[in-house]
């Protein structure tokens, strides 16, 4: 059925669009990597042939009547205005066909429920805008940002092969291993879709979903957020990079390895210099989608920082709000987003840059002591 | 019986001063009259330039999207369009549009002298550019218009939302409690004032549509006012209906809202149906065909819009009997459905066809909604539905149900009875020119969005990945092609509203109905005697 299907997909849009490269003017959905995704399309396929069939046949009577049956071709109307046996045919007929349809459709969906008996779990996170991956047995996890440069968003560079389809930090699966995905989200409804394997499932705030997934072969998987989150929607995609069970396994023990060093980094003295430099680095990932790159904000939703008396004045209130956040605002807690470190190096920065020259810093160890009091 | 024939005099006497009550002169004519055909040519004025507010965002959306990066909006502004756009068509354009309507023209088909309730009549309307001028105001307040989509989930609607939602929320309260009176007056109007000899299986097909229509309407916008006062609850008054940490919980707005928003799809496109249930027969020549399940599978299709709500959330974690069940319920909409199309072709079956505007638009209309309820029908299978949900192939759905559906039924039925409202034919060879680029244009704007959907283009971002580049332009240049073509349709109504070649009582050979026993122009007051009906 599928390869008959993609067939007559491909025959179809070579026949409307025979001058132009098919590679920008993909005319179908795709059937994707994993058994669902493969199900998923097959299902698509049937429906859509069954459509195509009915719609072949009304709209052949019809434009078979608009042919014929014309006034200038004198035709002379009919007076027939119904026909019980015909009525009835075309109501159960139909039903038929969607009892048809119904039952591939219903063990598809039974199988893309069953979550049990998984070998990795991985919660994900919806933030806006960006996802956090957490590997719930191996202790560690991390964000997942968009990588794009603003200038190629803004049209001053021209845009790279995967524009806005590339992050900082892919996900990283097994390949042959049943994945599940624990969804969630930290502010708004976010939705997580792969579409080469077939998974969409809405991240919701104070709730958890459940989906799963198993990819044979190894590669890179794109997708995007596909539940409207806000201003920056359009720019937190998802990546997933699908390996060999071995390089999983050393990259799993090298992230486990990271995430103690990034550990230990937290009893370190701090320069300024230092803490300056990875600031700068940690407000253009965290903070400058919505505080802009020059502290500038967009009031009244995202408020300057350059000048503002929580970037000048007290310390203990700037500390306060990057670490817990303002309730019924869109300033998220980052206490648990960011490490002591980072969290310590975006004040000092906030507190230093654009012309905020407090001269003050706070290291990684006060933050940490910080949210231990708390 | 003496008493009630003086008093069947005296309403004769009044009615007999009434004749000669022609409208009130100046402003106030429009501020304070009661009178249908003036409250109904009002909605349809405000429908309409609330169709060319709407889509010039539109226009701002597409010119966004001619192209892959930034170039004209910021994102913020982006969401603010997609949402006031969706706003405003839908309840702005199409449902006044269709209240428009039904003023003109359910007096007319049922033999009654006005609507039943014409002091409400005038409060419902007077009250929709209040409604407007509200949400309109919030695009000029600090953080901009709305911007959560025209679904407005929660919590970005709440926690997340812009200052100016408390406004937007106000405005749909009022446009609630309008469209609830317009509800109530039809209703009254249709079971106590048809002409004697009218049963209910005698009344024309557009006022059974719209009997069944403002049911719809009195049971779902409660419910809508319902929503957006929990949202008013948890902005203003702290509580926590749909905030987690409160223990509340954001799947139920989705819940509730679609609770409304189904049925509120059919209120868009169900008095469509009636209308080209006119059309079709009146340009073949022939008795529309089986009458009666047409009114039946109008029914169904309320019926089941009540059980279908939660094929909008296939992605939210349902769970699997209850996905199950919503994706049954959803495939049998299309029984009824299919079963109106049929009708149609067979009513166009062996007829004597002519294609004037009105045939035009009402034959794009059955077979461009039968696409968009294809697409329908591949969207209630909710495994699919996984891939196709909250991409462009969503969007290319409804709008193929909204735009050739219920817009298009719209137009057909302006052109159909033009020569009734006015007194004179409308420019034939304009209205074709304006059908044929409405068709062209739309089609080209929204087809390739199929393909974009399918190939994994997510809706509401304001840019997007170059393998999307292509189509996306196609659809640009259709979409800006469909909105300067209805500039073409305003001219061609004032031409007709100016002059013309005059109209007969009867203009359509093929047309059958009371409101063509009255002359064209049809009077300031018609049927002040009911007609008999056999």
């Amino acid at each position: 059925m599928r390869v008959h299907a993609q067939r007559a997909g491909a025959l179809l849009g070579g026949l409307m669009f025979p001058a132009w490269s098919m590679a920008d003017w993909t005319l179908n959905m795709t059937p994707g990597v994993t058994g669902t995704s493969n199900e998923i399309f097959s299902l698509h396929m049937t429906i859509l042939w069954i459509c195509v069939v009915i719609g072949v046949v009304v709209f052949g009577v019809m434009f078979w009547s608009i042919f014929a049956h014309r006034k200038s071709q004198g035709a002379k109307p009919a007076n027939f205005h119904e026909n019980t046996l015909v009525e009835i045919l075309w109501t159960i007929i139909p039903f038929v066909i969607l009892v048809v349809m119904a039952i591939p459709a219903t063990a598809t969906l039974v199988d893309m429920y069953d979550t049990t008996e998984s070998e990795v779990d991985i919660k994900v996170t919806g933030y806006q805008w960006k996802w956090q991956y957490e590997y719930i047995n191996e202790d560690f996890g991390y964000f997942s940002n968009l990588s794009t440069p603003r200038d190629q968003i803004e049209n001053r560079q021209a845009k790279g092969e995967n524009y806005l389809l590339e992050v900082d930090n892919p996900l990283v699966i097994p390949v042959g291993k049943k994945v599940r995905f624990l969804l969630t989200a930290n502010d708004v409804i976010h939705s997580w879709w792969v579409p080469d394997f077939g998974v969409k499932k809405d991240a919701i705030p104070g709730f958890i979903n459940e989906t799963w997934t198993r990819v044979d072969k190894p590669g890179i998987y794109r997708g995007q957020c596909t539940e409207l989150c806000g201003k920056d929607h359009g720019f937190m995609p998802v990546v997933v990079e699908a390996v060999p069970e071995e390089e999983y396994n050393a990259w799993v023990a090298e992230k486990k390895e990271a995430a103690e060093r990034e550990r230990q980094l937290t009893q370190k003295d701090w320069t300024m210099a230092e803490l300056m430099e990875r600031g700068e680095k940690a407000y253009q990932t965290a903070c400058a989608a919505c505080h802009q790159p020059d502290g500038s904000g967009a009031p009244p939703a995202f408020p300057a920082l350059k000048g503002s008396p929580i970037a000048t004045q007290d310390m203990a209130a700037h500390i306060d709000i990057v670490v817990n956040g303002k309730a019924g605002t869109s300033m998220q807690a980052f206490g648990n987003q960011l490490s002591e470190v980072d969290l310590a190096a975006v004040i000092t920065y906030e507190r230093n840059a654009w012309g905020n020259n407090t001269g003050e810093m706070v290291t990684p160890k006060e933050i940490f002591d910080y949210k231990n009091q708390q | 019986m003496a008493v009630t024939g003086v008093f069947m005099s005296a309403v004769a006497d009044t009615h007999a001063q009434d004749h000669h009550h022609g409208p009130a002169k100046g402003i106030s004519r429009w501020l304070l009259t009661t009178n249908h055909k003036d409250i109904g040519t009002m909605y349809l004025i405000f429908s309409f330039a609330m169709f060319l507010l709407g889509g010039t965002m539109a226009m701002v959306i597409r010119a966004e999207l001619f192209q892959p990066g930034l170039q004209i909006v910021q994102p913020e502004f982006f969401n603010q369009m997609t949402t006031m756009h969706g706003l405003i068509m839908v309840f702005g354009a199409v449902m006044p549009a269709f209240v428009g309507l039904a003023n003109w023209m359910i007096p007319l088909m049922i033999g009654a002298p006005d609507m039943a309730l014409p002091r409400m009549n005038n409060w419902s309307f007077w009250l929709l550019p209040c409604a407007f001028l509200i949400l309109v105001s919030t695009l000029f307040m600090e953080g901009g218009a709305p911007n959560f989509g025209w679904t407005f989930y929660a919590p970005l609607s709440t926690t997340y939302g812009p200052p100016s939602t408390t406004f937007f929320i106000f405005a749909v309260h009022i446009m609630g409690i309008s469209s609830i009176m317009g509800a109530i007056n039809v209703i009254a109007t249709i079971l106590n004032l048809r002409a004697p000899g009218m049963t209910l299986m005698k009344m024309p097909l557009f006022v059974w549509t719209w009997l069944i229509t403002a049911f719809l309407l009195i049971a779902v916008m409660p419910v809508l006012a319902g929503v957006v006062t929990m949202m008013l609850m948890d902005i203003n008054f702290g509580t926590s209906f749909f905030d987690a940490s409160g223990g509340g919980d954001p799947v139920l707005f989705q819940h509730v809202f679609w609770f409304f928003g189904h049925p509120e799809v059919y209120i868009m496109i169900l008095p469509a149906f009636g209308a080209v249930s006119h059309i079709i027969p009146a340009f073949s020549r022939k008795p529309l065909f089986g009458y009666a399940s047409m009114v039946y599978a109008v029914g169904a299709i309320a019926l089941l819009s009540f059980v279908v709500w939660a094929h909008h959330m296939f992605t939210v974690g349902i769970p699997i009997v209850g996905q199950l069940f919503f994706m049954y319920a959803t495939m049998l909409i299309a029984v009824p459905t299919g079963v109106k199309v049929f009708n149609w072709v067979a009513t166009m079956f062996r007829g004597s066809l002519t294609f004037e505007a009105p045939m035009l638009f009402a034959v794009a209309f059955v077979i461009l909604f039968t696409i968009g309820g294809f697409s329908g029908l591949m969207l209630a299978i909710a495994p699919a539905d996984f891939q196709y949900h909250d991409t462009y192939f969503v969007v290319a759905h409804f709008h193929y149900v909204l735009v050739p559906g219920a817009i298009f039924g719209i137009f057909a039925s302006a052109y159909f009875w033009l020569p009734k409202w006015t007194g004179h034919m409308y420019d034939e060879t304009l209205a074709k020119t304006h059908f044929w680029l409405s068709f062209i244009g739309m089609n080209l704007a929204f087809f390739p969005m199929h393909f974009l959907g399918l190939a994994g283009m997510p809706r509401r971002i304001p840019d997007y990945a170059l393998q999307f580049a292509d189509f996306n332009m196609v659809s640009s240049v259709g979409a800006f092609m469909f909105g300067a073509t209805q500039l073409l349709f305003l001219l061609i109504v004032i031409k007709c509203i100016k002059g013309g070649k005059k109209a007969a009582a009867q203009p359509w050979d093929g047309a059958e109905g009371l409101e063509w026993t009255v002359p064209s122009p049809a009077p300031y007051h018609t049927f002040a005697t009911p007609p008999e009906v056999k």
